[in-house]
């Protein structure tokens, strides 16, 4: 086992290669790589949930779509967030997710297991509805064309200095989020995760912590739909149905739950099928789909927990080995 | 607003209830018995009414599409429980799918890689696939499945992965195009209540849902297999322990699950028509119906279908700009308030 110092200097040296050799690789390139990190910071938010408290939520794409809309209805609507105000906006969209969650985590908390999953369900088609339907607001199906992203010295409409903005936003939020699931009330989310009576008698509220991890999880999804809707120029619908949240889901799966780095890389997989692959290949959606499969059949804790699953089978092959070489001294004695 | 709107809204909301009633009692039964969250639910939907339109475009017999269609989707159905819902017995079978499904991905990729050194043309397709395939199927036979029989959330994600295997096939099968299932002459018409103009197919549609439900009621209530069923909505360990082969009751409901689903599509494919997107657009319906029901419950159902549908119709005309929110919206408060839905059994 790698120890955690050095695990934190493999990620750090990955995310600055990452960002020396991404700018240099084309715009298509740079813009599928924004995309990507926009995405992994909603991917990361699931995981929150999903690999720390152990709530898996079907309605993540809410917060991610609040976000964007906030973004494309205040710079379309009130002229806001074209220049400096787009921190504010950035604060907003996170204030505005958190919220959200905060008035659903009232009503989803108190289910369990698959009731949980429903009831996200219920609330993420809620707000879908309200994008879908609200046309005077959201522009119903159409959705909202950005004009242009802010700039504010920086001319964000610059391909490569917007990679740079978000990918500062992207390696904050997982700066933060460590920080986060390494605290005590990270420890402590892990054990409701792993044994929620437990803690209640341990004199937790456990309700209180996986509404506060509800919450925050929201604000990412906030966050990282602000920075989807500058980076898409184009919000729809289409940005929070059902299958976005699934997707957000299965990264975290994919990756390995509980690994914020894992659902990082879930996030580049799957986000790579649905908007590179699907840009060469007609039958991507097959891939995806047994991406999906695979994932469920074969990988029971992800991508990161394969090393440590090929170690467990070399073991156990080992001591059938002794058990079968002791068997053959104990005939032949 | 006349009276005549409220009788003929009310009438639609009935009409859609009666269709959705089709695709929430399979969802809920199949929840009810096997505690999966199947998301590939309205894939099925969808299924039924391409293959139904095949089978017209074949025969020209609406009638017979009907039913064969629904059979067809059951039997896709019946496979995927049986090879993948499960983690214990047909091992084999399930690896040589999963092996042939990757050795056609690989050979797809590889021609497209190598597109100018691999000769073109089927022989040598055939011979990647069959080499990535055996390839593949020697691996899995030495990794052993993940058993998510207890996992919802691993249901709900295994078979999302079906439900785009499924919607793509139908793009590539049927190509993309909005199609429409034509009935016959007879039911198109209209007849006159009192006043108002009903659509036939509308009345026919109630018909169906009232035939099947009350079948359903009556297999439920009255038949040994019934008793099997609700036994095993129940208590499934308890069914187990006296006797009552769960696994063949399961495979049973889910393929009758299937089977609803399907014949919801081909009945529905007449005035919703039959288009890519349209599985995903049913499956959170679906999920309303079964949700404010209660999952597990048939009678919840009818209440569930009836409810949403009247929801869906009544906001369409009066809020239209909130009309989906007024229909997911009670959905959250019967979950906050009882989690099991209406007549769902803890």
């Amino acid at each position: 086992m790698m120890s955690q110092t050095i695990k934190i200097v493999v990620v750090v040296l990955a995310l600055v290669a990452f960002v020396i050799i991404v700018p240099t690789s084309g715009s298509f390139v740079v813009l599928l790589a924004t995309r990507a990190m926009a995405f992994a910071i909603l991917a990361m938010s699931v995981d929150i949930l999903l690999g720390f408290t152990g709530l898996s939520s079907l309605g993540q794409a809410a917060y991610f779509g609040v976000g964007a809309y906030l973004t494309a209805v205040l710079a379309t609507k009130f002229h806001f967030g074209l220049g400096w105000d787009f921190w504010l906006v950035v604060v907003l969209g996170m204030l505005i997710g958190a919220a959200l969650a905060a008035v659903f985590g009232l009503f989803a908390i108190r289910a369990g297991g698959v009731y949980f999953l429903m009831i996200t369900l219920a609330l993420g088609q809620c707000v879908w509805g309200l994008a879908y339907r609200w046309n005077s607001v959201t522009g119903g199906d159409n959705g909202i064309n950005l004009s242009g992203r802010p700039s504010f010295g920086l001319d964000l409409s610059n391909e490569v200095t917007f990679f740079y903005l978000v990918f500062g936003f992207f390696a904050a939020s997982m700066a933060l989020m460590y920080v986060l699931i390494r605290s005590p009330f990270g420890r402590s989310l892990v054990g409701i995760r792993e044994r929620e009576l437990r803690m209640q008698i341990l004199g937790y509220n456990t309700w209180l912590h996986k509404y506060i991890a509800f919450i925050i999880a929201g604000a990412f999804g906030g966050l990282s739909g602000v920075l989807w809707a500058q980076t898409n120029g184009h919000v729809s619908p289409e940005t929070l149905v059902l299958t976005t949240s699934v997707d957000a889901l299965l990264m975290v799966v994919l990756g390995g739950a509980g690994t914020l780095i894992g659902a990082v890389i879930g996030a580049a997989i799957v986000f790579g099928m649905r908007e590179y692959l699907s840009t060469l290949v007609p039958w991507w959606q097959y891939a995806l789909g047994a991406v999906y499969v695979l994932t469920i059949l074969y990988l029971p804790s992800g991508l990161m927990g394969v090393p440590a699953r090929i170690r467990q089978a070399r073991a156990n092959t080992a001591a059938q080995n002794v058990v079968e070489a002791n068997k053959e001294l104990a005939t032949k004695t | 607003m006349s009276a005549q709107f409220w009788i003929i809204q009310t009438f639609n909301g009935i009409s859609y209830g009666a269709l959705l009633f089709l695709v929430g009692s399979g969802l809920s039964l199949i929840f009810g018995v096997m505690r999966i969250v199947n998301l590939s639910h309205g894939a099925y939907f969808l299924w039924g009414g391409y293959i139904a339109l095949s089978i017209i475009q074949a025969t020209g017999s609406w009638a017979l599409s009907l039913p064969l269609a629904a059979l067809a989707v059951a039997a896709i159905g019946i496979a995927m429980e049986r090879l993948f819902l499960r983690s214990d017995g047909f091992e084999n079978i399930r690896s040589a799918v999963i092996s042939l499904g990757l050795g056609v991905l690989i050979a797809l990729a590889t021609t497209a890689v190598w597109a100018r050194i691999l000769p073109s043309g089927w022989s040598a397709f055939v011979l990647v696939t069959a080499v990535a395939s055996v390839a593949v199927f020697l691996l899995l036979r030495r990794i052993s499945i993940v058993p998510i029989e207890t996992d919802v959330l691993r249901q709900v994600l295994l078979t999302v992965g079906f439900a785009y295997l499924f919607q793509q096939a139908a793009l590539d099968i049927w190509g993309g195009n909005n199609m429409d299932i034509n009935p016959p002459a007879a039911l198109t018409q209209s007849v006159a209540v009192g006043g108002v103009y009903l659509p036939l197919y509308r009345v026919f549609m109630i018909g169906i849902a009232l035939v099947i439900g009350v079948g359903l009621w009556l297999a439920m209530e009255k038949t040994r297999m019934g008793a099997a069923v609700r036994a095993t909505v129940d208590d499934a360990q308890m069914a187990r322990g006296v006797g009552i082969n769960t696994n063949q009751v399961s495979m049973f409901i889910f393929a009758l699950g299937a089977f609803l689903a399907a014949l919801g599509g081909v009945i529905g494919g007449a005035f919703l028509g039959v288009y890519p997107g349209l599985d995903f657009e049913m499956l959170p319906l679906a999920f309303a119906v079964v949700i404010i029901g209660g999952m597990g419950s048939l009678g919840g159902a009818a209440i569930g279908a009836l409810a949403v549908g009247l929801a869906d119709n009544f906001g369409k005309a009066l809020f239209p700009e909130v009309s989906y929110f007024t229909l997911y919206a009670p959905m959250v408060l019967i979950l906050a308030i009882k989690p099991t839905g209406l007549f769902g059994r803890e």
